[in-house]
């Protein structure tokens, strides 16, 4: 099978004006303009087969952004290829436009001052769906999404939640194969945000469409994505299942401890750094191969009522990766 | 304008066996029977929720409508003042206008003007293009300029649906100044020159808009085309008050067609021989305009790949 998204050194730069500080700067810059070049991606490669959900994760301009817009056509690569359905995105061919979706949790598509409903039957018109496929669409779209009443009040009035469903129906209406979802779920509760999830995930294996998704929600990978993708600095740092990515990156692990005295002993520090004492809980992050060592001078010097084992969470697993990799950056920096 | 080459999907892509290529013939003619057929439901669908959004906010454009209707009462009173001006006695004539002369021409003028002046579309492009509003341009099967046409037209067909009404006051009080009536054909030339100014108005407007894809502001551009139009279409005077160098170097410009050229055409000032011959050089500024939009949108969306996003 071949891949529905195939990506090959795909690289993008772009060119940044700088400015220095102050009037003099700003009035010489008049005539001379100093720019530089930004890598926002550089020549990162995979692939996704049909069917499949894939996280792009990385903080803050990393470049998963930039990666949907090379995906949807939106920007042209500085350098390398990428096909999407066997077209070449940016070319913007109306057959390739037809297929694909790009949702963005910060724009909105809809008429503000409209119903949503008027939206919806544009985009009929748009992707020229038949009266009757559309209609059942819109009808399972809404029923899914607990929307059906909404559809006829003007979208202004709609909560963020509701409205961010709405964006979802509009850009399923034409049935897409491949769906780019950028931060779908910004700004969301968390019960829209659990309702997006389900939507998402239901959606996506009863039509087996192609799913991208950047998040820097945890929740929204946890939930729908087996494989993530993680871009920093422009470069992919880890491509492959999300226990696996766990197991890589992730060097510590959680000892929560309930002594039987309830009380804490001051030396716990050494086996590791203590996170937090709670309710008579402490919590000391250990190295993961000493873990079982650990567990067995524990259990043989204390009188431990509880003790429990688990993985970081990911939040946390993200910060210290992303963390690592820029100390080189400010060291430099600082010389 | 709705971007439509292919044909439907249900074509495919196999190779058609010689036995069925009679067939083949008939369907293509179907399928282009469609193409058209659903580019103008696109068309319509665009139209009938641009009128839709347009009736939101119905308070603020009746209000808005009359509103602009003000200045063009007081200019009729500030005419009336200059032509008795030094005088016990009205100037019979102002470069060959008398008063009469120049209220009829300022109101069809206007009338002009309410089918060319774009209020909104060049800086409507700009923002769009600014704040991103543009990707979906990008990212839909729908093209930018057919469709910011199909929503001036809903625009206007919902401006003219209320500005009627003061038109008609103005122009029943107004009634004995007109000249009598012109022929059928001077009429019918009148109709058309407003209907291509319209486009002529819309094209210019957008080519300005455009604009926006190199500098990311156009307010100050857009300025200056305000000034050049108030001063060039003949919004302010008529166009044959000015110096003869001046008009005839002006007539070569397309800013007239925007409200001086349908009221010369009302007023027969055009020379009849001619009149044709004028309207066809409106038709070919029409084209023009179509085509240099058509090179700006697609450079400007290609620059957009390349620098924005």
């Amino acid at each position: 099978m071949s891949a529905i998204i195939d990506v090959s050194q795909l690289g993008k730069q772009y060119r940044v004006y700088r400015k220095h500080e102050g009037l003099w700067a700003s009035v010489s810059h008049l005539f001379r303009r100093e720019y530089s070049t930004v890598d926002a991606v550089k020549s990162i490669s995979f692939q996704i087969q049909e069917g499949e959900i894939v996280g792009f994760l990385g903080p803050n301009g990393a470049g998963k952004t930039t990666t949907l817009k090379l995906l949807s056509g939106l920007i042209y690569p500085s350098s390398g290829t990428a096909t999407v359905l066997g077209h070449v995105p940016w070319k913007r061919e109306n057959a390739y436009r037809r297929n694909f979706s790009l949702v963005m949790g910060q724009k909105n598509q809809l008429w503000w001052d409209l119903p949503a409903q008027e939206s919806f039957r544009l985009h009929q018109a748009i992707y020229k769906v038949p009266a009757d496929v559309f209609n059942r669409r819109l009808d399972e779209l809404t029923a899914l999404l607990e929307v059906r009443k909404l559809i006829g009040q003007p979208v202004r009035e709609l909560s963020l939640g509701e409205r961010m469903r709405m964006e979802l129906i509009a850009s399923l209406l034409h049935n897409p194969r491949v769906l780019f979802l950028d931060e779908p779920t910004i700004g969301l509760d968390v019960v829209s945000q659990k309702r997006v999830q389900e939507f998402l995930k239901y959606y996506q294996q009863e039509e087996r469409i192609t799913v991208v998704l950047t998040s820097h929600y945890m929740k929204d990978v946890e939930a729908l994505c087996k494989r993530v993708i993680i871009i920093d600095e422009g470069e992919i740092r880890h491509d492959g299942s999300l226990n696996e990515m766990v197991d890589r990156f992730s060097l510590h692990k959680v000892i929560a401890l309930q002594f039987s005295d309830g009380e804490i002993p001051e030396d716990l520090e050494r086996f590791g750094e203590l996170l937090s004492v709670d309710l008579g809980v402490a919590k000391v992050k250990v190295e993961r191969e000493q873990v079982s060592q650990i567990l067995a001078t524990l259990l043989d010097r204390y009188d431990i009522h509880d003790i429990t084992v688990h993985d970081r969470p990911l939040e946390d697993v993200f910060a210290e990766l992303f963390d690592s990799h820029r100390k080189p950056e400010t060291e430099e920096a600082v010389v | 304008m709705i971007e439509n080459n292919e044909p439907p999907r249900r074509q495919g892509l196999e190779q058609t066996p010689v036995s069925k290529q009679i067939t083949t013939r008939k369907s293509a003619l179907v399928a282009s029977c469609e193409a058209v057929f659903s580019s103008i439901y696109i068309s319509w669908i665009i139209f009938k929720t641009c009128v839709a959004e347009r009736l939101v906010y119905r308070g603020d454009f009746f209000f808005s409508t009359f509103i602009r209707f003000l200045p063009i009462v007081t200019q009729i009173f500030l005419w009336h003042k200059v032509y008795s001006i030094g005088t016990s006695n009205q100037i019979d004539s102002l470069n060959g206008y008398s008063y009469e002369d120049m209220v009829t021409y300022y109101l069809l003028a206007m009338v002009a003007r309410a089918f060319s002046s774009m209020p909104g579309l060049a800086s409507g492009i700009g923002n769009d293009i600014r704040d991103g509003s543009i990707k979906k341009y990008v990212i839909q099967p729908i093209d930018l300029l057919g469709y910011l046409f199909w929503h001036r037209m809903a625009h206007k067909l919902v401006y003219y649906l209320i500005a009627t009404i003061p038109f008609a006051v103005v122009f029943y009080f107004c009634r004995s100044y007109f000249p009598t009536t012109p022929s059928a054909e001077v009429w019918l030339a009148f109709v058309l020159s407003l209907l291509l100014g319209f486009l002529v108005g819309f094209l210019l407007e957008a080519l300005i808009g455009l604009i926006g894809f190199w500098f990311l502001e156009v307010s100050s551009l857009l300025f200056i085309y305000m000034m050049f139009n108030y001063f060039l279409s003949g919004h302010m005077i008529p166009l044959d008050w000015l110096p003869g160098p001046i008009f005839h170097a002006i007539e070569y410009l397309p800013f007239k067609y925007l409200a001086y050229f349908p009221a010369a055409i009302f007023l027969e000032k055009i020379p009849p021989q001619n009149l044709w011959f004028e309207i066809g050089v409106e038709c070919v500024w029409v084209v023009a305009l179509l085509a240099a939009n058509r090179i700006m949108l697609k450079r400007g969306l290609k620059r957009y790949g390349a620098y924005g996003g």
